[in-house]
C-alpha cells in the first residue's frame, strides 16, 4: 500500500487489524505502553503489550456510588469511559522514595534517587484526562518550583487519545468544557468506528512524533464519509452526559458561601474516606514519611499521595485545622472548583465523574453545587444584626 | 528538594520548652542568605522534617538560628541534639516582613509567645538601620514570665532610648512586677502615627485576630498590617497542598501576608 505523507492535524484511517502494530512500534521505540485493561472488577490502567489485553467488547455502567462492567454487543476496543484509575497512577505514583540517607561518624549523608524512568506511552487517554494531565503539568512543571519526579515521567510521554464513543451516568465534561472531543495535548487521537463489516479508527495527528509513529504502522486516507461518521460519534457522546454542572461565577459562588447550611448537610453523608481524592485525576496532594531501618543507620524519605479528607492533613501543634467533616468536604470542593482558579488559572474539575461514581455514599459534586446555587446565601459579613437574621431566614 | 547538611554549633535552652539552635553549613564556604520572616525545613535524621522560622540576624550569613518549641516528635528529637550533630536543611522558603517598605514609617511589632522568633530578624534589621525608621515599638505578650524568649536581648532593647518595649503576661508568677493582661492592651499605650505606621504581627491566630481588630480601631489600615501564618507543611514549595488557606499556599505565598490580601480567609473557622 502506498501511504501518503501525513502532517499534524491530518485525519487518516487506522484499521482495527493494525492496532497491534501500533503497540509494537511503541514497544520497539522503547516505550512502556500502558492503557486500559480488565482488572479488580473494573477497567484499570496497566501494562499493555498486546491489543488483546484491552477490555475488548466490554463497557461500564456508572452512576452515583455504582460501577458495573457489562458486555457489549460488539468488539469495540474503547467502548467504555474512565474507571477508578487515572494517569496520575504513573505520573504521580502513590508511593515514591525521594532519597535515602546513611549515618556516618560526623552525621549523615543524603543519597539522591537515581531514577531511570522508561518513557510512557499512554493508550486510550480521554479528553477529560488530557485536561487533568495538563492541569497537573501546570502545577508540577509550570510554577515557581518544578517537581523533577513528575517532570521525568511526563516529559517524554506519548499520548494516544480516544474521543469517547459514549458518555456515562456520571460524565459532565461538556459542562466543564473539557470534552468529549480531544482538542490538544495528544500525539494521536482516535475515534473508533464499528460498522457492519468494518472496524477502524479515524486518527487525528497531533504531533510530528505521532505522524512518524503512524507512518511506521500503516494507515490509509480517510474519506469524507468516515470523517463525518467520526464527528457524529463525538457529537452524539456530547448529548449523553449523565450530569450537568453550572459553572457560572462558580468561584465567587463558593467563596461567598463558606457558611452555607449545605456543608452541614453533606457532612452528614460524607464518610471522609478520601475515595474522591484518590480517584480524582487532578488531586495532587502528597505527604512525606521519614523512615529508618532497625539499625537506625539507614533512613529514607517517601512521598505518598495524601488526602485533605484525613484528620492528619491539616495537623499542626495543638490539633487539626480542619477537624470537622464539614470543613474537609468544603475544603476539597471549594479548592477544586474555586481556589484552583486563583491558584492555577483553571478549574480543578475536569468533569470525569469519578468522584461521583466512586463515592461509597454517592455524594455528587454537581448536586452539591446545585444545592448551594439554588439557595445561595447573601454574604453576611458586611451586614449585621437584624438584617443578618432576615437574610438567613 | 534534597536537604543540605548543616552542623549544630550551639543548642541553647530559651525556656522550659523552647530552644534556639544555631547551625553552620557543613561545607563552610557556603553562606546562608535569608529575609526576615522566612523559614526552613529542618530534618532530624530518621525522625522527620518540620518547618521552623529563622530567628537570627539576616546580616550574619555564616550561621543560621532557629527557635522552636519542643511540642512534636521532630522538635523533641531536635531539642535532644548536641553541638556537632548534623541536621538537614531545606530553604529558605516563603515571603518576608516589609522591612524595606517600612523605611520612613513608625514600626509596631506585636508578638505572642514564640511568635517573637520570626520577628527577631526584623528587630535586628531595624536596629542596624535605626535612623531610617521613626518610632519603633515592640509589644510582646506571653502566658507567664517563664515563657519569655530572648530575655537578655529584651533587656538590651528595653535599655535603648530609641525603641519602646512593652511586655505583658497573661498570668503573673513569682516576682513578676510588669504588666498583666493580653497583648492587645498594650497597643493603646504606645504612641504611633496610625496613618504612617507599619504593624507586623506573629502569634497564635486568635491573638492575631484581636490584635488586628485593635489596630484597626486605632486607625491602622489593613494594607499596613502584616501577619505571619502557620499551617501543616510538607514540601515548602507549594506542591504538596497541605498548607492551603483559601487560594493561598502559606509556604510560598506566605507565611507573611499583608492583611488586606488574606482577610477574606483569615479568621474563618476551619479554612
Amino acid at each position: 500500500m502506498i501511504t501518503p505523507s501525513i502532517k499534524v492535524m491530518d485525519r487518516v484511517i487506522l484499521e482495527r487489524n493494525h492496532f497491534q502494530k501500533l503497540i509494537d512500534v511503541l514497544i520497539t521505540r522503547d516505550y512502556r505502553v500502558v492503557g486500559p485493561t480488565l482488572g479488580e472488577g473494573a477497567i484499570v490502567y496497566d501494562e499493555l503489550n498486546s491489543v488483546d489485553k484491552l477490555p475488548i467488547g466490554w463497557t461500564d455502567d456508572q452512576d452515583g456510588g455504582t460501577y458495573r462492567l457489562k458486555k457489549r454487543s460488539d468488539q469495540a476496543l474503547f467502548g467504555y469511559v474512565v474507571g477508578p484509575h487515572s494517569w496520575k497512577k504513573f505520573l504521580l505514583p502513590s508511593a515514591l522514595r525521594l532519597w535515602q540517607a546513611k549515618r556516618h561518624d560526623n552525621g549523615f549523608q543524603i543519597i539522591p534517587e537515581n531514577e531511570e524512568i522508561q518513557k510512557f506511552a499512554f493508550i486510550g487517554v480521554r479528553s477529560c484526562d488530557i485536561h487533568a494531565v495538563s492541569t497537573q503539568d501546570k502545577i508540577f512543571m509550570n510554577g515557581q518550583h518544578i517537581d523533577p519526579h513528575y517532570q521525568s515521567r511526563r516529559k517524554d510521554a506519548f499520548i494516544l487519545a480516544v474521543n469517547c464513543g459514549k458518555a456515562d451516568g456520571t460524565c459532565f465534561c461538556v459542562s466543564m468544557n473539557t470534552g468529549p472531543k480531544v482538542t490538544f495535548g495528544f500525539d494521536l487521537a482516535v475515534t473508533e468506528i464499528l460498522e457492519d463489516n468494518n472496524h477502524y479508527f479515524v486518527v487525528e495527528v497531533g504531533t510530528e512524533l505521532g505522524a512518524e509513529i503512524l507512518h511506521e504502522v500503516t494507515y490509509r486516507e480517510a474519506n469524507g464519509r468516515e470523517k463525518k461518521l467520526a464527528d457524529g460519534i463525538i457529537k452524539n457522546t456530547a448529548r449523553q452526559m449523565g450530569r450537568v454542572m453550572d459553572t457560572t461565577n462558580i468561584k465567587d459562588l463558593l467563596y461567598k458561601n463558606y457558611e452555607h447550611p449545605r456543608w452541614d448537610d453533606v457532612a452528614k453523608r460524607c464518610l471522609t474516606c478520601a475515595n474522591c481524592t484518590m480517584v480524582c485525576p487532578t488531586c495532587f496532594c502528597t505527604t512525606v514519611e521519614d523512615v529508618t531501618d532497625l539499625t537506625g543507620d539507614h533512613a529514607e524519605r517517601w512521598r505518598k499521595l495524601d488526602s485533605c479528607f484525613t484528620m492528619d492533613f491539616s495537623y499542626i501543634h495543638g490539633g487539626s485545622i480542619r477537624a470537622s467533616t464539614k470543613s474537609r468536604y468544603r475544603q476539597w470542593m471549594t479548592h477544586k472548583l474555586a481556589a484552583w482558579i486563583d491558584q492555577f488559572g483553571m478549574s480543578g474539575c475536569v468533569g470525569c465523574g469519578r468522584c461521583i461514581t466512586w463515592c461509597p455514599v454517592a455524594i455528587d459534586i454537581t448536586e452539591e453545587v446545585r444545592a448551594i446555587r439554588e439557595n445561595e446565601m447573601i454574604d453576611t459579613s458586611t451586614i449585621s444584626g437584624k438584617e443578618k437574621t432576615n437574610a438567613i431566614a | 528538594m534534597l536537604p543540605n547538611p548543616f552542623h549544630i554549633q550551639r543548642l541553647q535552652k530559651e525556656t522550659y520548652d523552647t530552644f534556639t539552635v544555631e547551625l553552620t553549613p557543613t561545607n563552610s564556604t557556603n553562606t546562608f542568605l535569608f529575609s526576615a520572616g522566612q523559614f526552613n525545613m529542618l530534618y532530624v535524621f530518621g525522625v522527620g522534617e518540620v518547618p521552623i522560622s529563622i530567628s537570627g540576624d539576616p546580616a550574619r550569613t555564616e550561621t543560621i538560628k532557629h527557635t522552636a518549641r519542643a511540642v512534636g516528635t521532630v522538635t523533641r528529637a531536635l531539642q535532644k541534639l548536641k553541638s556537632g550533630d548534623m541536621l538537614g536543611v531545606r530553604g529558605p522558603f516563603g515571603s518576608h516582613w516589609p522591612v524595606e517598605e517600612s523605611v520612613g514609617n513608625d514600626v509596631v511589632i506585636i508578638a505572642g509567645g514564640i511568635g517573637l522568633s520570626p520577628l527577631r530578624p526584623v528587630l535586628y534589621q531595624l536596629i542596624a538601620q535605626r535612623k531610617k525608621y521613626k518610632k519603633i515599638a515592640l509589644l510582646y505578650g506571653v502566658r507567664t514570665p517563664e515563657d519569655l524568649l530572648y530575655k537578655r536581648e529584651l533587656e538590651q532593647w528595653r535599655g535603648r532610648f530609641d525603641i519602646e518595649v512593652k511586655i505583658t503576661v497573661d498570668t503573673a508568677t513569682g516576682d513578676w512586677c510588669g504588666d498583666v493582661g493580653v497583648v492587645t492592651t498594650l497597643i493603646r499605650r504606645v504612641q504611633f502615627d496610625p496613618l504612617h505606621a507599619m504593624a507586623m504581627i506573629c502569634g497564635p491566630e486568635v491573638m492575631m485576630r484581636f490584635t488586628i481588630k485593635e489596630l484597626q480601631n486605632c486607625g491602622v489600615g489593613n494594607e499596613r498590617i502584616f501577619i505571619s501564618m502557620e499551617r501543616n507543611m510538607k514540601c515548602g514549595i507549594g506542591l504538596c497542598g497541605h498548607c492551603q488557606c483559601g487560594p493561598t499556599f502559606i509556604c510560598k505565598d506566605g507565611p507573611v501576608f499583608r492583611y488586606d490580601r488574606i482577610k477574606e480567609f483569615f479568621g474563618k473557622r476551619e479554612i
